[in-house]
């Protein structure tokens, strides 16, 4: 096998193993659309790296930590509904991006692979990152998990038992960002929700337990990266696509069973 | 004897709204306060304020140091993503419980059948009886029920009702319900507080109850199956709930 095949096949099941339980709380806390809106804003990132001519993760990083406190902290206000500001925010940011990166005539980016990740460029210390950010965040989720679990099963209940909540959820929106800030390179900016979002749907039948539920989601999400790169080597596919693509081939098959 | 929750001239409003006005409230140990009102009387914000859930505009809150509160929902609703079998839910409430614990507590609210199903698979009336057995697990010197019985059928309410005040009589705990039902309060209600976003009238189920050699005498809970509380509205209230002022206001009235 290549070496930049190992490199890619490290880095992804490394990171289906991290977005799985994160992915969990996307489903049970409907969060979709928040992963959604920082891995969107992060192009935006991308390009004040270049400007600022840091490495484009730092970027990535700041710009969507920055975004997931404002809106942990803007969520109590209620002028707009919650999904509607993100739309908002998701989008504008994402043109803004890709104006912006227009307007840069000196630099020369690769926009296809920013938008859809780019898994078989990885070097190994994105695969290093990945494995030791990832044991941080995932050390970090664990340290509030309890809280956050009873938080979503019900926040007023979670008050009474004397669980901070609103720290809590903060942390997660805080972990959610370095997450999508890390998937980025391998899946893109389009499709870092997918990678979070699908393994977690198809692990939900199969699972009785929660915990149960964010483990099976990382088997599910670590078959569709090996797949997905083995039919990106097959046929030639772009990388990231078809390892989501195998993830709701999964999806769909576990709806049928049963 | 001290209170373990003192709700001292409460207000709250909401998007311009008045809510709560000026409402007191105590809950002593092992004494029931049902309060009571129609629909958007500002009962359950009562609760959540008396809980610490959410702030008063103005007046005061006070619980004791150290209490444990047990809190039943006026209704859960489980992401049907989130797998999570009863079990669970109880275990964590209380971590560290034994099976054989949890067992009991639901056999005590005729539902020990539930204990290995899914929360999301519970019908109306056996989530219910869940949260109460959830609640009783904690053991709490402060029950709060926001209407515990909706979905349960009539006998099983009788049933919750009558565990629920030997929780007050057994353990001394206080309790502070919810309920809908202005003209019926349960039996051995300690005191009535008859709610429409401001104090209507409170007191004991019953006025002869009221009296302190009667007190002196049976005790604040003479058994009484199912206690009728009259109400005694002696004003008119318009339709957004403020009094008319062709009111006349009785004694107990504390609005002006």
């Amino acid at each position: 096998m290549d070496e930049f095949l190992l490199r890619a096949l490290a880095a992804g099941l490394g990171l289906a193993i991290v977005a799985a339980p994160f992915g969990c709380f996307v489903v049970w806390r409907r969060m979709a659309y928040f992963g959604d809106t920082l891995a969107h804003s992060a192009l935006l990132g991308v390009v004040a790296s270049l400007l600022l001519g840091i490495l484009p993760i730092i970027g990535i990083i700041v710009l969507s930590l920055g975004l997931a406190v404002a809106l942990a902290v803007g969520q109590g206000s209620r002028r707009l509904g919650a999904d509607s500001l993100l739309g908002i925010i998701s989008h504008g940011s994402l043109a803004a991006g890709l104006v912006a990166l227009s307007l840069m005539e000196t630099v020369r980016v690769d926009l296809m692979g920013w938008l859809l990740g780019d898994i078989l460029a990885v070097g190994w210390a994105d695969v290093w990152l990945i494995w030791g950010g990832g044991a941080m965040v995932l050390a970090g989720l664990a340290m509030v998990w309890r809280p956050l679990l009873a938080a979503t099963v019900n926040e007023d209940l979670a008050a009474i038992e004397g669980h901070a909540i609103g720290r809590s959820r903060m942390i997660l929106m805080v972990l959610v960002a370095l997450v999508v800030a890390v998937a980025m390179k391998v899946v893109g900016v389009l499709l870092v929700t997918a990678l979070l979002v699908i393994p977690a749907a198809t692990a939900r039948r199969l699972a009785g337990t929660p915990e149960r539920m964010a483990a099976l989601a990382g088997l599910i999400g670590m078959l569709a990266v090996g797949a997905g790169l083995a039919a990106s080597w097959r046929f030639d596919t772009p990388a990231g696509p078809s390892v989501v693509v195998v993830a709701v081939l999964l999806f769909l098959a576990g709806q049928v069973r049963r | 004897m001290t209170a373990l929750v003192r709700v001292c001239e409460v207000s709250f409003g909401h998007a311009g709204q008045i809510v709560l006005d000026r409402v007191s409230l105590c809950v002593e140990p092992g004494r029931i306060v049902t309060v009571v009102g129609p629909n958007g009387a500002g009962k359950s914000t009562l609760v959540r304020i008396a809980l610490g859930l959410i702030h008063p505009r103005s007046g005061t809150v006070e619980r004791a140091a150290g209490l444990v509160v047990g809190y039943v929902p006026q209704r859960l609703d489980i992401e049907p993503t989130l797998p999570l079998s009863v079990r669970r839910f109880l275990a964590m409430a209380v971590p560290g419980t034994a099976l054989g614990i949890m067992q009991d507590a639901l056999d005590r609210v005729r539902a020990g059948h539930v204990l290995d199903r899914q929360v999301g698979a519970l019908s109306g009336g056996e989530l219910q009886r869940v949260l109460l057995a959830r609640a009783l697990l904690r053991r709490p010197g402060l029950l709060v029920l926001d209407e515990p019985v909706g979905g349960v059928d009539m006998a099983g309410q009788a049933e919750l009702y009558d565990l629920i005040s030997a929780q007050a009589r057994q353990t001394g705990c206080g309790i502070l319900m919810v309920s809908h039902d202005l003209h019926v309060v349960m039996a051995a209600t300690d005191e009535v507080v008859c709610l429409n976003r401001h104090v209507c009238c409170a007191g004991h189920p019953e006025m002869v109850s009221r009296h302190p050699e009667y007190l002196a005498l049976f005790g604040p809970r003479v058994a009484t199956s199912l206690a009728v509380y009259t109400h005694v509205h002696d004003h008119a209230h318009l339709a957004d709930g403020s009094v008319g002022s062709g009111g006349r206001h009785g004694p107990e009235c504390r609005h002006g």
